[in-house]
């Protein structure tokens, strides 16, 4: 007799040993460490975290480390952990103006007060394979020199203060809350379900959980002429920042500890109307860690999605609100799109059971045989509302 | 509940940390808030905070934390994929529960308590007091026709259902049927047109008139709605084209049931196949009862 296929406890069990067996790889080399994957893939690490939404550089690098460096896996490990967790109370700002530089550049001025400082950067490296990697080899590194970065001030203030560039507050941000000094909370969309139109502070923060590859598809799409915003990088700054949390029972900031940013402040095209001088525009973009491609990607699709506000005309996906929030979050696509492995034989039956009636009757008109249902009988007009009168059929189909 | 199995319940919690059915309690009270809203509205989608569980969106997250919510240590829960108690993702959903709230199973329909769906509904009728939980991809009717959250909003407030009409129209006019099989749009009580989930639409009648509580959770798109007891659900139609449900012209190979959702099994690859319950529980009961002797 058949047995249709069906996967028991057992075939799960026996599927989960296997992957750890392959996730281990060759025995006989060493394993990899979480520390190890924490300091030398850091790059990996500090992606998962800015997608994942949790700076914990360990958990990060056990995740990673647990999904074989699936990131998308890895990212989804975080986020089901990150979920669990009690949130005591929200930070205030973090001041990107105080960041400790360890990399600041800037594509709009030549130099500038604080100085251009590269950092540790893969930007002009020649792509040549390194050969002594692969043999194990260390290069030998020569010690940066500790030369402490001044305070660098933000090169969009430089023409905020010209007045020749929106103020970092966009209309948009400024919540009508009761007292002016003490602004509205942000929202929170793994709280609150997201809604449109959403407002600036929720969209930046579906994007700096958003897929890395879709934003940057996205950006790129933009400099492509698909919701051109004449993008200038007024500033790249990597860096630690103090996190500050205010305790009610304590009543004053206390610091939580430092975290290592990316910022990206982008001067985009201006705008003016009659009552208003022209300026440039801006768009930000912010993730945990190293993440520069990803700052600047998210920079270019905040100004895009800016679209509406800055009255601009919305046609292109970048700019489409509904379009970009819906689809940036790498667990909500990844999770749907690999659904389809699950079985639909009911669905697939339907359809098969539809197809097979639609080919006989097909085939029927075609030998001449008298149509069965070629010509609807009374076509509904549909100038009217089809009248649907299901209260009796309803009946009859009922068992 | 037996002092054996409360045990075996604080047990399972203590041993993996989380909260009874994984969920913290202030994330179920506001799901149990959202389920009221939509059991007060029926068929109307209401949005939640919907929360990042251990399994992929797509993959039942919407269902479980209806489940979640709901269940309680004396419930006895069931969990289906394509009907069938023995799928992978329904023997994954089970264990979690298991697992995380150290509930009593059953593979029994009339046994359930609580039942999660995936796809079908049961061929056993439910009864009063049995809740069925469906697992939603797109909980949005008009998706298809208008994918702006924005429009489909105003539509449904406004009952402007006219375009669905004309897409079914439209299968008419090119197909000679309406060529929905599954996911078929319904009208609850009177008002809102609700995606029923993926069921094949041979399931559709079995929503109207439930004696049973039907909760609908989209994990990835944050929506629940509901069927309470008792509710008028009508399968768009039109006059002269009414709706009519999937038959088959086979029987089930081991029961014999030529009134149940027939699953087709290829057998060899010369065009050889059997039909099969889709119901793996139904397709047993009759075994059992020997009911397959009288049809056959």
């Amino acid at each position: 007799m058949y047995v249709a296929v069906k996967g028991g406890e057992k075939a799960i069990d026996q599927a989960h040993s296997w992957l750890d067996e392959t996730r281990r790889g060759d025995t006989s080399l060493p394993e990899l460490s979480v520390a190890q994957i924490r300091e030398q893939m850091g790059l990996a690490v500090d992606r998962v975290m800015t997608e994942g939404s949790l700076y914990d550089p360990e958990l990060a690098a056990l995740a990673l480390k647990q999904a074989s460096g699936d990131v998308i896996e890895a990212i989804f490990l975080l986020r089901a952990y990150r979920t669990t967790l009690p949130r005591f109370l929200a930070s205030r700002p973090v001041e990107t103006n105080k960041m400790a530089i360890r990399r600041r550049i800037s594509a709009a001025y030549k130099d500038l007060p604080g100085g251009q400082v590269l950092g540790p950067t893969y930007d002009y490296t020649h792509r040549l394979l390194d050969f002594t990697l692969l043999a194990n080899g260390e290069r030998s590194t020569t010690q940066p020199a500790e030369e402490s970065v001044e305070d660098c001030p933000r090169v969009l203030d430089f023409l905020n203060n010209e007045g020749l560039i929106e103020s970092p507050l966009a209309k948009s941000d400024q919540k009508q809350s009761g007292n002016p000094s003490e602004p509205e909370a942000p929202a929170d969309l793994t709280r609150q379900p997201l809604d449109y139109p959403a407002d600036r502070d929720l969209r930046l923060q579906a994007l700096a959980r958003g897929d890395e590859g879709f934003l940057l598809a996205l950006a790129y799409s933009t400099q492509r002429g698909y919701g051109r915003n004449h993008p200038f990088a007024g500033e790249i700054r990597q860096g630690e920042v103090v996190v500050e949390i205010v305790p009610e029972e304590l009543g004053f900031p206390i610091i939580a500890g430092d975290i290592l940013v990316t910022e990206c402040d982008m001067i985009n095209q201006f705008s003016g109307t009659e009552t208003e001088a022209p300026r440039f525009t801006r768009g930000y973009g912010l993730a945990f860690g190293n993440s520069e491609r990803k700052a600047l990607a998210m920079a270019l699709v905040d100004r895009a999605l800016r679209a509406r506000e800055l009255g601009e005309d919305v046609v292109s996906p970048a700019q489409d609100e509904e379009f970009v929030l819906a689809h940036c979050d790498n667990l909500d696509s990844s999770g749907f799109v690999s659904h389809l492995k699950l079985p639909h034989y009911v669905d697939f039956q339907s359809e098969l059971v539809l197809l097979r009636r639609l080919r006989k009757e097909f085939e029927e008109r075609k030998s001449g045989g008298q149509s069965p249902q070629v010509e609807p009988t009374t076509a509904p007009d549909l100038n009217d509302e089809p009248t649907v009168n299901t209260q009796q059929r309803r009946e009859a189909n009922q068992v | 509940m037996t002092t054996a199995s409360l045990k075996q319940t604080t047990d399972t919690q203590a041993e993996n940390g989380y909260n009874f059915a994984y969920l913290d309690e202030q994330t179920k009270r506001m799901i149990r808030r959202c389920l009221l809203k939509a059991v007060a509205v029926p068929g109307y989608q209401v949005p939640f905070g919907g929360r990042e569980m251990p399994l992929p969106y797509g993959w039942g997250t919407g269902g479980m934390q209806v489940t979640a919510t709901v269940i309680g240590e004396n419930d006895v829960l069931k969990v289906i994929d394509q009907g069938a108690d023995d799928t992978t993702n329904a023997v994954s959903i089970r264990r979690f529960f298991a697992r995380t709230a150290g509930v009593a199973t059953t593979e029994s329909t009339p046994e359930a308590s609580v039942i999660q769906t995936r796809h079908r509904i049961p061929e056993t009728p439910l009864t009063r007091g049995q809740i069925l939980v469906y697992q939603v991809p797109i909980p949005e009717p008009l998706r298809f026709i208008e994918p702006r959250e924005t429009e489909t909003r105003k539509m449904h407030a406004l009952q402007e259902y006219g375009v669905m009409h004309v897409k079914l129209y439209e299968d008419i006019a090119r197909f000679g049927h309406i060529a929905t099989t599954y996911a078929y749009p319904v009208k609850v009580n009177g008002h809102y047109v609700m995606d029923p989930s993926p069921i094949p639409k041979f399931d559709n009648p079995k929503m109207h008139g439930s004696p049973a509580l039907q909760l609908f959770g989209a994990g990835r798109e944050k929506r629940i709605y509901a069927i309470p007891p008792f509710t008028r659900v009508e399968s768009l139609d039109f006059e002269d084209h009414p709706f009519e449900i999937q038959g088959w012209d086979q029987t089930c190979e081991f029961c014999g049931s030529d009134h149940s959702f027939l699953d087709e099994v290829v057998t060899d690859d010369e065009g050889g196949r059997i039909f099969i319950c889709s119901d793996t529980d139904y397709c047993n009961q009759r075994l059992n009862t020997g009911a397959s002797m009288e049809v056959v």
